[in-house]
């Protein structure tokens, strides 16, 4: 097996210091929605030069390079045990060259591990073995403002009128966001599982954030929901940084899960405008990055 | 654009409005979780005693933040083990943690500015009418960009509470933020929550 360490290493330096396209076209088409000499305006100029510096510069995009949360798509044939060993220590010298901060703390002591090496969920791995002879592995750095402003709703909820149903999704999206103002730091994106129990929902809610930012959902229904979503979102008026402004959420991606008769969850999961996520694939000993 | 430098007079804070764009230059020091309950528990309410090097740092950390501020921030750094310290990136964190501390700390300190992100609620508030102090909203997540307005790191204490935890003392220059919490009482975060709220339940109210 090919030692990967080298390649997730540059992974983890791309993914925490270069905005992807996606994001940042949507950053600039959100600055055109906003009036000169105000706030949001100002905040936005702000991101999209630091974007450019922190690529420049190969610095982090931002201090809070989160919890590294690997999707690893693996051929049949790679170990996964290897894998796992080779992404901790590929972790560990990121932390090391300063692109990823030190940010696994026990829980229970406070004490921070200094090398982003915590128990067997810091970093978060996730397996799956798939068809073809193509490895990908997709990171994602989710920071802890944003993460603290997801919500998970139990339906029905009266206070909300929200009922077992897609006008009950978007009664209790619209509510967290109006929650997070701008303390996830605005404008985010919304990613939303509907269904599942409380854990696979979570989980599935970050994973449907991996979606490109401006495509569609193949479901016409849920599809007609994520537009439904981030244009009521931005008339909250919440706006960058909840200066105020016309752009509160970037895009919104909705997936669903089979859920037990008894339960009808939604999760939500805020992604910041710092929505770093890099793809690599290895293919013929190959490698390259998206 | 106004240029705000640090310590800040009562004069300068009366002049700032909420909405105002300003550039600080000066020494701050940066401090969040760990350093906030420090100061609280073992200086302000003095339920826990000084221990180590907790004596020689407020005293050292008092003339700092006498007319000065404090930047809600856990940093990116570099050369740790030479101590040749560089911050690589500095954006601000969420502030609102430290709501139960603040306005304690800001009125034993005499602290006039807090630097940080999300806004902060009615006891910081009222501590920017008494000390009189404004809060700064930073961009959250301009990390890269807010580093290069750090000239120099001048020390740090605590580097014990972890290196996002620790209190690291700076010397910036041409600083960007936004004042969102005035000596006079405005809250543009009260002010956007509300609205934010009634239009919510505009929404909610046509399905
Ligand atoms: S919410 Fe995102 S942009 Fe804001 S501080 Fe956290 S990681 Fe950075």
């Amino acid at each position: 097996m090919q030692d990967l360490t080298e390649p997730i290493l540059e992974l983890i330096r791309l993914t925490a210091t270069n905005l992807p396209p996606d994001v940042e076209e949507g950053l600039r088409d959100a600055l055109q929605q906003e009036e000169p000499g105000f706030a949001a305006r100002g905040a936005l100029e702000t991101i999209l030069k630091n974007v450019d510096m922190a690529r420049e510069n190969s610095t982090p995009i931002c201090q809070d390079t989160g919890t590294p949360i690997f999707y690893v798509n693996y051929p049949e044939g790679w170990s996964t045990r290897r894998m796992r060993e080779q992404i901790k220590s590929a972790v560990a010298q990121a932390t090391d060259k300063s692109y990823l901060r030190p940010n696994a703390v026990d829980s229970i002591s406070g004490v921070n591990s200094g090398d982003n090496i915590g128990d067997e969920h810091f970093p978060t791995i996730h397996f799956e073995e798939i068809e073809g002879d193509e490895l990908q592995i997709d990171l994602m750095l989710k920071g802890g403002g944003c993460e603290n402003v997801g919500a998970q709703y139990s339906l029905p909820n009266s206070e909300l009128g929200a009922g077992r149903d897609l006008a009950g999704v978007r009664n209790v999206a619209l509510d967290a966001v109006q929650k997070a103002q701008g303390k996830g730091c605005a404008p985010g994106i919304l990613g939303i599982a509907i269904g599942g129990d409380r854990g696979s929902s979570f989980v599935a809610s970050k994973e449907v954030l991996l979606r490109q930012l401006d495509d569609s959902n193949p479901n016409p229904e849920m599809n007609d929901l994520e537009q439904q979503l981030t244009e009521e979102s931005n008339q909250l008026g919440i706006g960058p940084m909840g200066f105020g402004g016309k752009t509160t959420v970037l895009g919104t991606k909705i997936t669903s899960k089979h859920r037990l008769p008894a339960s009808y969850f939604v999760s939500v999961s805020y992604m910041c405008w710092a929505y770093r996520r890099r793809q690599m694939v290895v293919k013929n000993d190959q490698v390259s990055y998206q | 654009m106004q240029q705000v430098s640090i310590p800040i007079s009562d004069e300068a804070i009366h002049s700032l409005k909420v909405g105002d764009p300003v550039l600080l230059s000066g020494t701050m020091v940066t401090g969040r979780d760990a350093a906030h309950k420090w100061m609280v528990e073992t200086f302000i309410k003095a339920t826990r005693t000084p221990i180590d090097d907790d004596q020689q740092v407020y005293q050292e950390i008092k003339p700092l933040l006498d007319g000065g501020v404090i930047y809600h921030c856990g940093p990116v750094v570099s050369g740790l083990d030479s101590q040749e310290y560089k911050f690589v990136a500095a954006g601000p964190t969420t502030s609102t943690r430290e709501e139960p501390y603040q306005g304690d700390v800001m009125r034993h300190f005499n602290i006039k500015g807090v630097i940080g992100k999300g806004g902060m609620g009615a006891k910081t508030l009222a501590a920017c009418q008494e000390v009189p102090g404004v809060y700064f909203h930073a961009v959250g997540g301009a990390a890269s960009l807010i580093a290069q307005s750090v000239l120099e790191v001048t020390t740090v204490y605590k580097l014990d509470f972890g290196v996002p935890e620790a209190m690291w003392v700076i010397r910036v220059e041409d600083f960007p933020a936004v004042v969102t919490m005035d000596a006079h009482g405005s809250s543009l975060h009260a002010e956007i929550e509300s609205e934010s709220r009634s239009a919510l339940e505009g929404l909610l109210a046509e399905s």
